[in-house]
């Protein structure tokens, strides 16, 4: 396996503050800009995802889906410009490009649900070998529940990648087998690119395709507890 | 002659009912109704059920409704956010009830009843908590959950201009629930910036035809525009910045 991780990682980046073992924040947002296709509509997440906009390539056309009710959205516009009428979906003020189109709640989701979307990037708190997403609640009992378009979001796009940090903050892995949070969506995620590496959700397993900085197959498997093998490319 | 404008926002909310079923257009404060609210508000109505994407933020519009002790239940989709401390306390002390419902199928529901659909099968939330004592059905290999249409008594919604026949066009992503909602009440009720002649209207563009809407009021400019034209000048919540006041123009 050793060879196989050395011929298919590529090491982290050469940024001095990053940690050896992971990318940071905005590296992870390069990385996952980096594999979104020419021509796509995208529908980026609340939180981390959104980071994902400002690395898209410039040579490449991206359309921008935001689920209040816009295509071709762009990122935010300077201080004093803030239209309260133009926000995404996470109420932050965004501008648009030339050829944006607004449209009401139903069809935006038509859009989703229809399978128009081309992908979608959503935060997670745990995704399961077999794809499923919970991100949405904690199940804890006293939090007021809030659900938005996540639900739609996940059962709606041709793929649902998941940008997250492998572990939480007291350093669970957001990777297990089963979801023991409330779901969003069952047997949804198609790829979850992580600080530590990038999965891919392959036959109710989850295949490594690429590891991060000195991030190894075997300190994976520790971390999740999962049984992880290399994506062979099948 | 049709005439579907009212002298002002008390008469435009005029007749709204105890226990009256009220949709308010908007999503965070984008396209939220918030003269209608506050009229709504002076009516006194009580035991309200809202429906609507957010349940509202700060200590203006819907959240004021609630915070006046007025709503008995809400229907929405994402109820918390970091400002909706009426709701979260009215919710916490047991005063209202909430539905949960996914955004989407929240859109669906309202454009079904608008639409005269007596129900439809959606894929959205199937195998999550929300699904939980749903009648679920299986169509070509895949899992539906069955979801019904929601109705209104009156719903209310912001546009930024409208004619006397009750045409009305939106700005922006202001747009949002106001189209589906203002086919899905008894009696729709929208507030603008300004009424225009009839004809002044590209036919074209006109997103919420007239047949739909039952009353039109205007409220003057909102503060970020200046003869239609964007001057900004404005936080996210349409407030001055500071050493902008300038650039704020006839807010009513």
């Amino acid at each position: 396996m050793s060879d196989q991780q050395t011929a298919t990682a590529p090491r982290a980046s050469d940024d001095r503050h990053a940690q050896p073992d992971r990318l940071d924040r905005t590296a992870l947002a390069k990385r996952v800009a980096a594999d979104i296709s020419n021509g796509a509509y995208v529908n980026l997440g609340i939180g981390a995802p959104t980071l994902v906009a400002d690395h898209l390539p410039p040579s490449s056309e991206v359309i921008l889906h935001t689920e209040n009710g816009m295509l071709g959205m762009d990122p935010a516009p300077a201080e004093g410009e803030v239209d309260p009428d133009l926000i995404n979906a996470g109420k932050q003020p965004v501008t648009e490009l030339p050829g944006a189109a607004y449209f009401h709640h139903a069809d935006s989701f038509a859009m989703m649900r229809g399978g128009h979307l081309d992908l979608c990037i959503l935060g997670a708190f745990q995704v399961s070998e077999s794809g499923d997403l919970a991100n949405w609640s904690t199940g804890a009992p006293d939090a007021i529940p809030a659900v938005g378009g996540a639900m739609d979001l996940a059962i709606g796009a041709k793929d649902v990648y998941v940008m997250t940090d492998l572990l939480t903050k007291t350093g669970e892995s957001k990777l297990v087998a089963s979801c023991t949070y409330p779901l969003t969506g069952v047997g949804c995620v198609t790829r979850v690119y992580t600080d530590r590496a990038v999965f891919d959700v392959v036959g109710g397993r989850f295949r490594v395709r690429e590891l991060f900085g000195s991030t190894t197959l075997d300190e994976l498997r520790e971390l999740t507890g999962l049984e992880l093998e290399m994506f062979d490319g099948a | 002659m049709i005439d579907k404008t009212v002298p002002d926002v008390a008469s435009a909310v005029a007749g709204i009912a105890d226990g009256a079923t009220v949709m308010v257009g908007g999503f965070g404060r984008a396209g939220q109704p918030v003269e209608l609210i506050d009229a709504l508000i002076d009516v006194g109505a009580r035991e309200l059920t809202i429906v609507s994407n957010n349940a509202g933020g700060g200590d203006v519009g819907l959240a004021r409704l609630i915070a006046e002790g007025r709503v008995r239940k809400v229907v929405c989709s994402f109820p918390r956010q970091s400002d909706s401390w009426h709701f979260d306390t009215a919710y916490r002390e047991a005063r209202l009830e909430l539905e949960l419902v996914p955004q989407g199928n929240l859109a669906e529901r309202i454009r079904a009843a608008g639409a005269g659909i007596g129900a439809f099968y959606s894929p959205t939330a199937v195998g999550t908590p929300l699904a939980e004592g749903r009648e679920q059905r299986v169509i070509d290999g895949r899992t539906y959950l069955l979801e019904y249409p929601i109705h209104a008594d009156v719903a209310l919604i912001s546009g930024l201009a409208a004619d006397r026949l009750g045409n009305v066009v939106y700005r922006r992503t202001a747009r949002n629930f106001g189209p589906i909602m203002a086919t899905a009440a008894r009696t729709t009720v929208v507030q603008v910036d300004e009424i225009v002649e009839v004809g002044a209207l590209d036919p074209e563009a006109v997103v919420t035809p007239g047949i739909f809407v039952n009353r039109v009021v205007a409220v003057g400019e909102r503060p970020w525009l200046r003869d239609s034209e964007f001057v900004g000048g404005v936080d996210l919540a349409g407030a001055p910045l500071a050493g902008a006041g300038a650039s704020a123009g006839g807010a009513s």
